[in-house]
């Protein structure tokens, strides 16, 4: 049966299926309710596995061809290793030379250091891969070169696809910093210990085969077990997983550039002014140059205040660590870890906890704690004058990010996207999105180094900014301004043919990317 | 005449800029290459403004290459003249419309506290300059522009002073040491410049020739002040005749070049530069204009900066130069009146009001009786507390009870 596109709850054409797949369209906020029950994986039996817990395979080849490896397959891989991951192209590559086609590779997020994959697309071993595409592999989709659709979804939303049975993964592929035979594993130890392993979670627990690769072999118990080796099959020991100086390497430089920095400034007296830093609040601050020196300010604010938060969601780096050593936050509950200092205090620190997509971010859960986070703040390549936000195309419609956990982040309770107003004259504030990612509805203010906009939802904030001296302005002023300095910007064409899906919080469909003109 | 121009700046760390290259030809009619960063979203409004200023200098046929990375037409219109005026004689000027917001003029005795530096031929730090605030923002002519790109930064200078937007900072532009600084003006006077800096001014003799040439471009008579720099020994001793010069609102000394024209190194401590910075401060306070201090340069030590803004303050000075945004609010916080200042000033301004309220004519405190100047200062001083976040502005709600 031919596709048919329905407008969803944003007023996007999505189509009823993806991939041959059946789909929702978004239907709003909270609107979805699913039925049924979750995927369940097969039950497997002791019988089955070595009674003496040795499940070590000589190679990776052998643990991929023992796990069945064969055409059509969905292989998994998480990103704890970021840039430095040397895992996926190892096994796309001894699928090649076996001459197997069609894999459909469903990364947690993908590096640049996948470019690799491209070949594998153009050679037909991989379809279509279900997660990220930055760089060259943003633009090889956005080119339409890729033989099935992509699917984006955020780190919430992949374990909701996992747990639901909308992405049935055959072989979860997990490299590990450290493992033991049995299959135990952890991030925080090993040449290659990149903190924790919590992307890796729903892999782990219902993937048909799991398969855990590490360069540090350690007698069983391996402790902490993030990764459990009830849910494992085969272990496999090769010479290096990630190269260690690429896998912490993360934004974790503070910016210099004034203009952020002016912008960070601006976001700290706005979050002091609105009253929303107190003594026992919450904050989630990204590991972008802007998002370290708002981290930053807050620590002046609570010293000056006297005050702490009780919890700061991270991804974790040293300017984190350090407001936890000195007091300043009481918790860190981290989702991935982007450098040396953030993978030691997770290890030493029993206040610095290792938390999965489950436990924060799950939409399809009893509850996840993005919503209990005061303040949470984001990024955004482009924000329509309705606030709905983009972070996942570039102005002139190539793929360029992936969601993260940004869609995830937006149920936090005050969420605020500090964005220059434009980027090489290409202003920031439009009148539509390229790509929607998330409704207006939950973002709430717009921090730009040349005015502040409310939500006009967010009446209480509007009312108790108004006798600030901070430059609140409406949103439609603030794309006015981007416009008189920037010119307005040209509608971008793109062909009819969808090249990926943008999947909300709750596995229905927000957006569409759609082939670029060229 | 050249048969290829180039100008403007393109490379990997180049943004907000382009780089045009042109040609002229005997037939073939216009042809336009534009590759640009921003192609999909602006290449039509690129390619329309490419034609529109060689239709302005008349020329029919050209091969013109445009390698953009993000320029506004400001830039873009400014790398085009230039190369079009590499390759042929004209006195026409392609001019976009002042802004409104630029329509302004300044007082004489405007705060000048902190003036930030901007390489004249580098349009991106130009962009978000007014965003932090500075009293100032010179655009740069003299020391910051290579020797080989001050003609086409002419033509930038004065397209960012019609069309940037710096928020209420002063405009100011630096222009080159005389005589170069003489045509320099004629690219920056009718373009609502509020102040110009001369650089290494030795003699009244010098501040009198820019005088004249402003008088004679100056067609809308609109007010520009001069803020001559002292930096040789010579403009030292001369410091008093520059300073009562027409138009001179302030004093600036540099220090780089008057310790080596002086034979001697710049130090932390500034034991070598005391004369100097003491003698350009009584110069200027007996001429009634602003004295204001030189850059400091090592823009990573904030601390450092403070200690250097708190000296400068205590010799008397008004003001400094910044290299960088971030030097703007230290500068203007140590700058800004301390406590005791600011009870003194609250006193006074207090008193003046009651007194007017009263319609009494003469302003006093206990039995001293306070001069207008005084008043004056103390109000500045009260704009300054607020300014900085010092003093509310409704001080006077809560003064006395």
């Amino acid at each position: 049966m031919a596709t048919k596109l329905i407008k969803n709850a944003v007023g996007r054409m999505v189509p009823d299926k993806i991939n041959g797949q059946k789909v929702t369209p978004y239907k709003g906020v909270g609107k979805y309710r699913p039925t049924g029950r979750k995927f369940a994986p097969k039950i497997a039996s002791c019988a089955d596995y070595p009674l003496d817990g040795n499940k070590l395979v000589p190679t990776l080849k052998k643990a991929l061809i023992k796990a069945g490896l064969k055409d059509g397959m969905t292989i998994s891989t998480h990103h704890h290793f970021r840039n430095g991951d040397l895992v996926a192209n190892m096994i796309f590559k001894i699928a090649h030379e076996m001459g197997i086609k069609d894999l459909v590779w469903f990364p947690s997020a993908s590096f640049p250091c996948q470019e690799g994959m491209i070949e594998y697309m153009k050679a037909g071993t991989i379809h279509h891969i279900e997660g990220s595409m930055n760089g060259p592999l943003g633009k090889f989709a956005s080119q339409g070169k890729m033989k099935g659709v992509g699917v984006l979804r955020s780190h919430g939303g992949r374990y909701q696809a996992v747990q639901d049975g909308e992405v049935q993964i055959d072989i979860a592929v997990i490299a590990a910093p450290t493992a033991d035979p049995f299959g135990n594993a952890n991030g925080v130890n090993g040449s290659s210990a990149c903190g924790l392993l919590g992307f890796a979670l729903a892999d782990s627990q219902y993937a048909d085969k799991v398969i855990v690769v590490t360069d540090n072999l350690v007698p069983f118990p391996c402790i902490p077990w993030q990764i459990h080796g009830n849910y494992i099959d085969y272990v496999v020991k090769i010479d290096q997983v990630g190269i260690p100086e690429k896998i912490v390497s993360g934004t974790t430089q503070i910016t210099k550039s004034p203009d952020r920095l002016h912008i960070a400034e601006l976001t700290a007296q706005f979050c002091e002014e609105a009253e929303l830093i107190k003594d026992g609040f919450s904050f989630q601050a990204g590991a972008g140059g802007t998002a370290l020196s708002i981290g930053i300010y807050f620590g002046e604010i609570m010293r000056r205040k006297g005050i702490k938060a009780a919890f700061a969601r991270g991804g974790s780096n040293k300017y984190l660590v350090d407001m936890l050593e000195e007091g300043l936050v009481g918790y860190i509950l981290d989702g991935q870890t982007f450098d040396l200092d953030g993978v030691r205090s997770m290890r030493d620190n029993p206040r610095h906890v290792n938390t999965s997509p489950f436990t924060s971010y799950n939409y399809h859960g009893k509850g996840n704690f993005a919503g209990i986070l005061d303040i949470v703040i984001l990024g955004a390549t482009e924000v329509d004058v309705n606030f709905n936000a983009n972070v996942v195309t570039h102005s002139d419609g190539y793929l360029l990010h992936g969601i993260g956990g940004w869609q995830n982040c937006l149920f936090g309770k005050n969420v605020i996207l500090p964005i220059p107003l434009f980027r090489d004259r290409i202003p920031v504030i439009r009148d539509e999105v390229t790509t929607i990612c998330g409704p207006g509805e939950l973002i709430d203010i717009i921090v730009t180094e040349r005015g502040i906009a409310i939500n006009p939802l967010r009446k209480d904030l509007i009312k108790k900014m108004k006798n600030s001296k901070l430059p609140i302005k409406t949103i439609q002023e603030l794309k006015e301004e981007a416009e008189r300095i920037c010119g307005k910007p040209k509608a971008i064409e793109f062909e009819e043919k969808i090249i990926a899906a943008i999947k909300w919080v709750d596995g229905t469909v927000i957006d569409v990317v759609k082939k670029v003109k060229e | 005449m050249a048969k290829i121009a180039q100008t403007g700046e393109h490379g990997d760390n180049v943004r907000s800029d382009c780089r045009v290259t042109l040609e002229l030809k005997r037939t073939g009619g216009i042809k336009i290459d534009v590759i640009s960063k921003v192609k999909v979203l602006f290449g039509d409004q690129i390619l329309k403004l490419c034609k529109d200023v060689l239709k302005f200098f008349e020329i029919k046929n050209a091969v013109m290459k445009i390698e953009d990375t993000g320029a506004l037409d400001y830039i873009i219109a400014a790398r085009i003249e230039a190369a079009v005026k590499q390759l042929l004689k004209t006195d026409k000027e392609y001019l976009l419309p002042i802004i409104p917001e630029n329509k302004f003029q300044t007082e004489k005795d405007r705060n000048r506290r902190s003036r930030l530096y901007l390489p004249g031929n580098t349009p991106k730090l130009a962009l978000n300059a007014g965003i932090h605030n500075p009293d100032g923002i010179i655009l740069d002519l003299e020391d910051s522009v290579a020797p080989a790109k001050k003609p086409e930064a002419r033509f930038l200078v004065r397209n960012g002073l019609r069309t940037v937007n710096f928020y209420g900072a002063e405009r100011m532009v630096r222009i080159n040491q005389l005589p170069m600084g003489l045509e320099d003006l004629e690219y920056i006077v009718q373009h609502n410049v509020n102040l110009i800096l001369l650089p290494k001014c030795e003699s009244a003799k010098q501040v009198k020739e820019v005088n004249d040439k402003i008088k004679k471009l100056n067609k809308s008579k609109r007010k520009i002040w001069l803020m001559p720099i002292i930096e040789s020994a010579l403009g030292v001793i001369n410091s008093y005749e520059i300073a009562v010069s027409e138009n001179v609102v302030s004093l600036a000394i540099g220090l780089e070049d008057y310790t080596a024209d002086i034979g001697t190194q710049r130090t932390a401590e500034g034991k070598e530069t005391f004369f100097a910075r003491c003698q350009v401060v009584n110069a200027a306070r007996a001429a009634k204009i602003q004295p204001i201090d030189s850059v400091f340069s090592d823009v990573s030590d904030m601390e450092a900066l403070k200690q250097n803004v708190l000296t400068s303050k205590s010799l008397g000075f008004d003001g400094m130069g910044c290299i960088h945004p971030r030097q703007i609010p230290v500068i203007h916080e140590y700058f800004a009146p301390d406590d005791k200042e600011i009870d003194k000033a609250k006193k006074i301004v207090n008193a003046f009001i009651i007194a007017t309220e009263k319609g009494l004519g003469v302003v006093s405190l206990g039995s001293k009786m306070i001069d207008p100047p005084v008043v004056k200062r103390a109000q500045k001083t009260i704009e300054q507390a607020i300014e900085v976040g010092k003093l509310d502005s409704d001080w006077r709600k809560n003064y006395g009870n």
